[in-house]
C-alpha cells in the first residue's frame, strides 16, 4: 500500500493539468454574467457554420487514419516476421523523426510541398501546399508512428505455433492471415486507430501550415474563438471557444469509448472481423 | 506579423534560396555612432522590452547597454492581441512595449500607460511633423506614444505574370489570378481593404457594408491561394504567387531579393498604420526607458535601424541620412499622394465581434 505515495505527483499532475483546466472550460461555457446558464452555449451551437467545420474535421481524421492504417499494416506486418533485433533497428529508424519537434517537422513539409517537389519537376510556379491532400499527407507522415507501433506489439505478441497450426490444418497463407493474423492483432488496431484519430482530429498545427489557412480545421475554430476573445477590448468572453472545446472533448470520449467496446469484445472471444 | 524575416526565410527555405539581409548595409552614418551628440552616462539597473519579433537592429540594443550600463530584457510577441494580454495582466513586468495605434486607443482607454517625459525625450524632435499629425489622431497631443516605424498595406506582385500595372484592389478578384493570390490573414487587414476596394470606410461601424466585405471575400475564394503571414514571403521571392496583400516593410524587403516584384498602394486607398513605443504605467525603470526611446529616436541610430529592419521610420534626421535607396523608393518613402488615400485603424470597442464573426465565417467557408 505504501508504494501509492509515488502516484500522488501524478495525481497532483494531472488536478493541476487536467482537471483544472477542463473546470475552467466548463465555467467559461455555462456562466453567463456570473450565473449558470445554458443561453450562451447553445447560442454557439445553433450556428451550423460550426457543425460544418466539425464533420470536415471528422471526416479528414477519418481518411488520415484510413490511409495511416493501409500503409501501417503491411510495415508492422513486415516487421513483425523480421528478426528480433532488425526489426528492433528499423523501428527505432522509424522512430528517429519523431524525436525532432512536430513544428519543425511540419515546416520542412511546407518548404518541400511548397519548393522542393515542385521546382524538382520542373513546375516553377506551382506549390502543392493549400489542399486537402497535402493536409492529409503531412497528417499521415506525422501520425503514422503511432499505428505502426501498436500493431507491431500484438502483430509481435501471435504465437507463431498458431500460424503453424493454421498452416497444418490446410488452410493457405491468405486463409491464416484474414483467419488467425488479422483476428489477433485487433488490439493493435484498435489502439492504433485511437492513437491517430484523436490527434488527428484535434490537429490544428498542419491544417495551418500546410492548408495555406484554407482548410481550417475544429482545432483552429477553437483557436482563433480563444484569440479573438482576448484581443477584444473589456472582458474577455471565452464562452465560444469553451463551448467548441466541449464538443470536441464529447467528440474524443465517444470515439474512445467506441473503441475500447470494440477492444473489449476481443477480449471475451468475440470476433468482430 | 509586422517583422523582418531573414532568419524564419533561412530556416524554412533550402540552400539554393539566399536570405534577405545584408544586401544594403548602406553604411551613410560615417562612423559617428550619435547624431546629437547625446551623453547617456550610468543609468543602470534592468529594462524588459516588449516588442514585434526581428524588429530592432540587435547591435543597438548592445550598443545601448554599453552606454548606460542598462541590462536590457528583450521578448519578443506575434500579434498585438498577445501584447495586450501581457499588458492587462496585474504583473506586467515591461518597462516598454510597441503596439500598433488601434491597441493604443484601448490601452490609453483603459489607463494603462504613463504620459512620456518629453523633458527626457529632446531627440523626439526628431520625429517629423506630418507623421505627429496622423498619429495624434489615436493618441491626442502624442501624449503617451512616439511613432516608431510606420507603412501601408499594399499589393506586392509580380511583374513577370500580372501584366497591366496594379492599380486597384479589383486585381485581387481578377479570375485570370486564380490560385495565385495571397491575402493576408488578419482580420482587420483583410476586411479593410475589402471595405476600401468598395469605397467604405475601413473603420465602419455599418453591419451591412461589412456583409459586403464578407461575401465578397467568401466570393474570391476560389482564386485564392491562401491566408498567409511569414509565408507569404519567400512564396512571392520564389515566384510561387502572382500577388500578395502586404505590408510595405515586407514588400520592400522582397523586392530587394527579387527584382520582378513590384508594390502599388490602389486608387480606392489603403490602410496606413504605425507602430509606436510605449511605456506602460506599471513600469519600474522608467529613467531606462526613456533613455531608450532618445536613443532610438537619434537620427544616426534610427537610420541604423530602418536599414536593418527595411520598415520606414517616421524620423526625419534618420530620413536625411538614409540613401536615396530607401528615400527615392516609393514603397519605403510614399508619396504624399498614396498617404493622402490611406486611413489609419481606429479601435471598434465591442463593435470588433461583428468583424470576427464576419472573419470566421470567411476562414470556415
Amino acid at each position: 500500500m505504501k508504494r501509492k505515495v509515488f502516484a500522488y505527483p501524478y495525481i497532483v499532475w494531472m488536478v493541476l493539468f487536467i482537471a483544472v483546466p477542463m473546470l475552467f472550460i466548463f465555467y467559461y461555457a455555462f456562466n453567463v454574467d456570473g450565473s449558470f446558464s445554458f443561453s450562451k452555449f447553445w447560442a454557439t451551437l445553433s450556428d451550423p457554420e460550426k457543425w460544418r467545420v466539425l464533420w470536415v474535421s471528422i471526416e479528414i481524421a477519418f481518411g488520415t487514419t484510413v490511409f495511416c492504417l493501409l500503409l501501417g499494416y503491411p510495415v508492422a506486418y513486415i516487421l513483425s516476421n523480421m528478426r528480433r533485433s532488425v526489426a528492433g533497428f528499423i523501428s527505432v529508424l522509424f522512430f528517429v523523426p519523431m524525436w525532432m519537434n512536430f513544428v519543425l517537422r511540419t515546416y520542412a513539409w511546407q518548404a518541400i510541398l511548397e519548393y522542393a517537389i515542385p521546382n524538382l519537376l520542373g513546375w516553377a510556379d506551382k506549390t502543392l501546399t493549400g489542399s486537402v491532400g497535402s493536409v492529409m499527407m503531412v497528417l499521415v507522415y506525422n501520425f503514422i508512428p503511432f499505428m505502426v507501433m501498436p500493431l507491431y506489439n500484438s502483430l509481435s505478441k501471435i504465437d507463431k505455433s498458431l500460424i503453424e497450426a493454421s498452416g497444418d490444418l490446410g488452410a493457405n497463407k491468405r486463409m491464416t492471415f484474414f483467419k488467425v493474423v488479422l483476428p489477433l492483432s485487433v488490439p493493435g488496431i484498435v489502439s492504433g486507430i485511437t492513437m491517430v484519430f484523436i490527434p488527428a482530429i484535434t490537429a490544428f498545427t498542419v491544417p495551418a501550415l500546410i492548408g495555406n489557412g484554407n482548410y481550417n480545421l475544429y482545432g483552429n475554430e477553437i483557436e482563433m474563438a480563444f484569440k479573438q476573445a482576448a484581443g477584444s477590448s473589456g472582458a474577455a468572453d471565452y464562452s465560444v471557444g469553451s463551448t467548441l472545446s466541449i464538443i470536441l472533448l464529447l467528440c474524443v470520449f465517444i470515439s474512445t469509448a467506441i473503441m475500447n467496446r470494440f477492444d473489449k469484445d476481443h477480449e471475451e472471444g468475440g470476433n468482430l472481423l | 506579423m509586422k517583422k523582418f524575416f531573414c532568419s524564419v526565410l533561412a530556416l524554412l527555405m533550402l540552400a539554393s534560396f539566399a536570405g534577405c539581409g545584408s544586401a544594403n548595409d548602406a553604411n551613410n552614418n560615417n562612423g559617428e555612432v550619435f547624431a546629437d551628440g547625446d551623453q547617456y552616462g550610468q543609468i543602470g539597473g534592468e529594462l524588459n522590452i516588449l516588442n514585434w519579433g526581428e524588429y530592432i537592429d540587435p547591435e543597438l540594443i548592445t550598443l545601448f547597454e554599453e552606454e548606460t550600463g542598462v541590462k536590457v530584457n528583450y521578448v519578443e510577441m506575434t500579434s498585438n492581441e498577445e501584447m495586450l494580454i501581457k499588458l492587462k495582466s496585474s504583473d506586467c513586468v515591461y518597462d516598454m512595449c510597441f503596439p500598433s495605434e488601434y491597441i493604443i486607443e484601448q490601452l490609453i482607454a483603459s489607463d494603462l500607460l504613463m504620459p512620456l517625459d518629453m523633458d527626457k525625450l529632446p531627440n523626439a524632435k526628431n520625429i517629423a511633423a506630418d507623421k505627429l499629425e496622423i498619429t495624434d489622431s489615436f493618441d491626442p497631443g502624442n501624449k503617451y506614444s512616439l511613432p516608431y516605424m510606420w507603412g501601408t498595406v499594399g499589393i506586392l506582385y509580380n511583374t513577370k505574370m500580372v501584366e497591366e500595372p496594379v492599380t486597384s484592389w479589383s486585381v485581387l478578384w481578377d479570375e485570370k489570378y486564380a490560385g495565385q493570390i495571397w491575402m493576408y490573414d488578419s482580420v482587420r487587414d483583410s476586411i479593410g481593404i475589402t471595405l476600401k476596394y468598395l469605397g467604405y470606410d475601413l473603420n465602419t461601424r455599418n453591419p451591412e457594408e461589412i456583409a459586403e466585405a464578407r461575401d465578397l471575400l467568401i466570393a474570391q475564394k476560389p482564386l485564392r491561394k491562401g491566408f498567409g503571414t511569414d509565408n507569404m514571403r519567400s512564396s512571392m521571392v520564389n515566384g510561387k504567387a502572382a500577388m500578395a496583400v502586404i505590408y510595405s516593410g515586407d514588400a520592400f524587403c522582397c523586392m530587394d531579393e527579387n527584382e520582378d516584384l513590384a508594390y502599388a498602394v490602389p486608387m480606392e486607398g489603403s490602410n496606413v498604420w504605425f507602430d509606436n513605443v510605449v511605456i506602460p504605467k506599471t513600469a519600474k525603470n522608467t529613467e531606462a526607458a526613456h533613455a531608450f526611446i532618445n536613443f532610438l529616436n537619434d537620427g544616426a541610430i534610427a537610420a541604423r535601424n530602418t536599414e536593418f529592419i527595411y520598415y520606414s521610420t517616421p524620423n526625419q534626421a534618420a530620413m536625411d541620412r538614409l540613401d536615396e535607396y530607401f528615400t527615392e523608393n516609393e514603397t519605403y518613402n510614399p508619396p504624399k499622394e498614396v498617404l493622402d488615400r490611406c486611413t489609419v485603424f481606429h479601435d471598434l470597442g465591442e463593435f470588433v465581434s461583428v468583424y470576427n464573426e464576419a472573419w470566421s465565417k470567411i476562414k470556415m467557408k
